[in-house]
């Protein structure tokens, strides 16, 4: 199998603060890589370096082999490599339509019929034609991370990077985006790096996974080895307890 | 027991430009000195119900309800006066952000004295004594140091600690907490939760924990009332909640996914609108 992304050594200092030291992973073509960790470890940091959002100091990430340099990315990586963010009420422009919002990305990268392609991509996302023309205030937590997805998958892009896509949503919904993204990924082959610091929903969507913490990888694992609580570190173990849920004294 | 707080048939609408709204469509439950958990998903009317409770419910919308009694009183014919001696006196809430529900330009120190001195006569050293061993019985390191700081400068956890702080300094009969771990870090949310439990058995007061997540409520609570689209579908104790009969609230317990288990695709909510109706 080759190498989908490949981070080696990769540093990130903003002004004075290391919010990532030395960080390796190789995430595989097709594979599915999950990113744990608390606020601060420097799991989301990760996920904007390789989208160009943050400062990179050191160390060199590639895609397909292919060297990645500075922060400035050119079109032809943003076909390939598309990014979910957190929150759906900040990410989708609240004064566009939703075929406007699915129309930027068609027009940046110059891809014609236009119009089948987002009646295509809302379709696959459960949306049907009738959402087309709505605004995203009219629509709720967990059709507007739908949209979101569609966004990033309208320019076919073959890894997306996944910052904490269900976060922000309620429960019965998250199992209803995260079925969405599972189905996505199986058709068209892609590849997954998704940030969370739910461990449940990590094992649920990743076959490996790192744990971070203060910048670093504490520990790598897949998910059976978890599910088997075959973990060395004090710290994923802490991370394990804290997803059981709360037990009386 | 005696009941603390009763609820019978309390409604919450909004009238909009294009009708009216009905955020709460007839709640009714007691309370005693216990732990009873409100769960569904969001516009389920979970926190507009506790809202009602502790009269913070917008102007523009309308509260009606066939009996919302604490402790004897009518909290519906309160003026706002009785309302805010009641408030944070009596019934205490703890909300979900400590970023967003904490006055930013105010040192934390200066936020629960305030709380003090608002409802009890005294004097700014015992204020300050006091405010330092609540900082401590939540668990707080170095309260000295805490005091002084501005909510911007402690981190999540830390901020929630102060709120429940300067929530149960006045020793109140009931405490309402909205969402208070969601907004914190796995690992934090413990904790938190940990100090509340403590300082709730402690000092026997009833509880009312509102959440979506149903899971870490059944563990937390004795009593658990299930609401979906403004009504109540469920109530049932914690320890029955493998009993769970209403279609929605077993809905709710299967959709997490859960370490060690392998559930493709995970099963989702089909909902039915018999449940609204």
């Amino acid at each position: 199998m080759s190498i989908a992304l490949s981070v080696d050594k990769l540093s990130v200092i903003y002004d004075h603060f290391h919010a990532l030291k030395d960080v390796s992973v190789d995430i595989e073509t097709g594979e599915s890589f999950g990113l744990v960790g608390e606020s601060g470890s420097g799991k989301s940091t990760l996920l904007r370096a390789v989208a160009g959002l943050a400062p990179v100091a050191s160390g060199s990430i590639k895609i397909h082999g292919d060297p990645l340099v500075g922060t400035k990315r050119s079109k032809a990586f943003y076909r390939q490599v598309q990014m979910v963010f957190q929150d759906p009420y900040g990410s989708l422009h609240p004064r566009q339509t939703i075929d406007r919002l699915l129309l930027e990305p068609l027009a940046i990268h110059g891809i014609s019929d236009s119009d089948t392609r987002i009646a295509r991509a809302l379709d696959e996302v459960g949306l049907g034609n009738g959402f087309r023309f709505r605004y995203p205030h009219q629509l709720s937590g967990g059709q507007r991370q739908r949209v979101a997805i569609a966004r990033a998958l309208i320019v076919e892009p073959s890894i997306l990077l996944l910052d904490e896509p269900t976060s922000a949503l309620d429960a019965s919904v998250q199992a209803e985006v995260l079925n969405l993204l599972e189905q996505v990924r199986h058709d068209r082959n892609l590849t997954f790096v998704m940030v969370s610091h739910d461990l449940g929903v990590v094992t649920h969507m990743c076959d490996r996974l790192a744990v971070m913490r203060n910048g670093t990888v504490v520990e790598r694992l897949t998910s059976a080895q978890l599910a088997q609580a075959a973990v060395t570190e004090d710290y994923t173990r802490n991370l394990m307890v804290a997803s059981k849920g709360f037990v009386k004294a | 027991m005696t009941d603390l707080l009763t609820v019978q048939n309390l409604k919450v609408s909004y009238p909009t430009r294009t009708g009216v709204i009905e955020a709460v469509r007839g709640v009714s439950f007691t309370l005693g000195k216990e732990r009873l958990g409100i769960v569904g998903e969001s516009g389920s009317g979970k926190s507009q119900t506790g809202r009602a409770i502790m009269g913070l419910t917008p102007k523009h919308g309308i509260v009606s309800a066939d009996k919302l009694d604490f402790n004897g009183i009518d909290l519906l014919a309160t003026s706002a006066k009785q309302r805010r001696q009641l408030r944070g006196k009596r019934i205490a809430m703890v909300l979900q952000d400590p970023k967003y529900s904490l006055d930013p330009v105010m040192s934390i120190g200066r936020q629960i004295c305030e709380t003090l001195r608002t409802h009890e006569k005294v004097g700014k050293a015992e204020a300050r004594d006091r405010a330092l061993a609540m900082l401590e019985a939540v668990q707080i390191r170095d309260p000295k140091r805490v005091f002084d700081l501005y909510p911007h400068e402690v981190s999540g956890g830390m901020g929630q600690r102060a709120m429940i702080a300067m929530m149960l300094i006045a020793d109140p009969e009931l405490l309402i907490a909205d969402e208070p771990t969601s907004a914190l870090d796995v690992t934090v949310q413990l904790d938190v939760l940990r100090i509340m439990d403590r300082l709730v058995s402690e000092r026997g007061m009833g509880l009312i924990f509102v959440s979506h997540d149903l899971r870490l409520v059944s563990s937390f609570c004795d009593r658990v009332i299930v609401m979906y689209a403004g009504k109540v579908v469920e109530e049932l104790k914690a320890s029955d909640l493998k009993n769970a009969r209403h279609p929605y609230t077993q809905g709710l317990l299967n959709c997490m996914p859960q370490i060690g288990e392998s559930r493709h695709p995970l099963p989702v909510l089909d909902r039915k609108p018999e449940w609204a109706a």
